[in-house]
């Protein structure tokens, strides 16, 4: 009995004491970064290089299960893809002729900053959030590869989210349409600016909010792009975020709010790129610290 | 014996790190209607009430910590929801006996419930968010029943290691007797 009653008190007083460790790590690590440092290199050596590993054979189980795809599936594919090719080859050439158009007015304009020459590498996401809640990512690059916090990722030609943590071999990205997130953006068409947030009510139907859009005579219609705006300070400018897919306007007849459909597909991302320029070093360093 | 020790310390880390390595890899792609099962509250909790509160609450400190690290927007957060999920589901431990599986998907998920509205209050609720039902039509009772699946198949691996490890220690105490 005594025994029992020792193992107990032992029990509580270990409970007490890993409780306090816990609590004293929230306050530290909400304080500073510094504080985590020590378990991400514990991350570094037990989780990371596993997930990597399964992520691995996963893409490799992947291929081999499209490598059994019938030649019927094949050939018809590849008559379809023919007629597709003809197609843009006329579509190519039409662009083609707007490019130059485009050209020559950016010259009248001197818009010298292009934003689709922004350095980028590619990156593999090879873990997912464990709950229900977040919608943050892990990839196979950290600060060894270049990655830095706040860095910028995208999909595709779209953006996905943004470098929120940093290990040696891995970063934690977390994607615009979470809950916590909130990106300032801007209608391309009539540069209206607006306030972007994730939902996690609107997440599985694969939409974001935005709100806080002046209620201006500027028309803002379904199927308009939204791209991040020159105001933010972590988001370069001009990335496509998504397109409009309801817009109304609020009881105060002041702003507009609605619904953006995001241009990147959440459900599967597999890789990524990483914009290895930040928005800070971009302003200079004094605007960015 | 020291042996042994080091065997059933093993087998549980290895447990634990491949719960959390399915669950970050494999299950995100097995989601159903965009929900995914908690494997850790599983373990956790058939640790607490099959071996008690001391390696319940290690296990689920330790496993809340692989979370923190990699998902969490503080370091501590999960570990501690872990830790007392495994602290509560030791002092089941009396309760409980092998052949039993109706008061193991009991506790596995009360802990899963709780665990979800404890989620919400600290990082929803606290952010104004008051929609409670909807979090809990949307999240916390799907993933509870998915849980529940997964338990049917994940229970009776953890305790059939279990069983093993228990039965080679029992052998090795007799020896000395």
């Amino acid at each position: 009995m005594k025994k029992k009653n020792q193992a107990s008190a032992f029990n509580r007083y270990l409970l007490l004491g890993l409780s306090i460790f816990c609590i004293i790590m929230m306050l530290l690590s909400s304080f500073s970064d510094r504080a985590s440092g020590p378990f991400k290199v514990l991350a570094n050596v037990t989780v990371i290089p596993l997930q990597q590993g399964i992520n691995h054979i996963g893409s490799w189980l992947g291929d081999m299960t499209e490598n059994f795809e019938t030649m019927q599936q094949l050939r018809s594919e590849n008559e379809k893809l023919q007629e597709q090719v003809d197609s843009l080859m006329t579509e190519n050439n039409y662009l083609q002729e707007e490019r130059y158009e485009l050209e020559r007015l950016q010259e009248l304009y001197q818009l010298d900053s292009n934003y689709a020459e922004y350095e980028k590498t590619a990156a593999h996401v090879i873990g997912s959030d464990s709950g229900n809640w977040f919608s943050t990512f892990t990839i196979d690059k950290g600060s060894e590869d270049g990655i830095a916090v706040d860095m910028n990722v995208m999909a595709g030609s779209g953006l996905v989210g943004i470098v929120v943590d940093v290990g040696p071999t891995w970063a934690k990205v977390r994607s615009i349409i979470d809950d916590s997130s909130n990106v300032s953006g801007m209608v391309l068409s009539t540069s209206d600016r607006c306030i972007v947030s994730g939902d996690l009510a609107l997440m599985s139907d694969g939409q974001i909010r935005f709100e806080q859009m002046e209620n201006n005579e500027n028309e803002v219609s379904v199927g308009d792009q939204i791209v991040t705006s020159y105001i933010s300070d972590k988001y370069l400018q001009g990335i496509l975020i998504g397109y409009v897919s309801e817009v109304t306007v609020d009881s105060n007849n002041l702003t507009r709010s609605g619904y953006i459909t995001p241009a990147v597909d959440f459900k599967n991302i597999q890789e990524v790129l990483v914009i290895t320029t930040t928005k800070a070093q971009l302003t200079g360093e004094s605007e960015g610290e | 014996m020291k042996v042994l020790k080091m065997k059933r310390f093993l087998v549980t880390a290895l447990i634990v790190i491949a719960a959390y390595l399915l669950q970050c890899t494999v299950f995100s792609r097995l989601e159903l209607a965009g929900i995914k099962p908690n494997l850790l509250v599983i373990v956790t909790a058939a640790f607490g009430f099959m071996r008690g509160s001391k390696e319940g609450m290690l296990v689920g400190f330790v496993s809340g910590l692989l979370m923190d690290i990699q998902f969490g927007d503080v370091i501590g957060l999960y570990a501690l929801i872990y830790l007392v999920t495994g602290y509560i589901n030791g002092l089941f431990e009396r309760l409980y006996f092998d052949d039993d599986i109706k008061l193991p998907i009991l506790l596995i998920a009360a802990s899963e419930f709780l665990y979800g509205v404890i989620i919400y209050f600290f990082m929803f609720l606290l952010r104004s968010d008051f929609d409670f039902l909807f979090y809990l039509n949307k999240i916390i009772i799907p993933e509870l029943i998915y849980t529940i699946g997964i338990t049917l198949i994940l229970y009776p691996l953890i305790l059939l290691i279990n069983h093993k490890l228990e039965s080679e220690e029992k052998r090795s105490a007799s020896k000395f007797v």
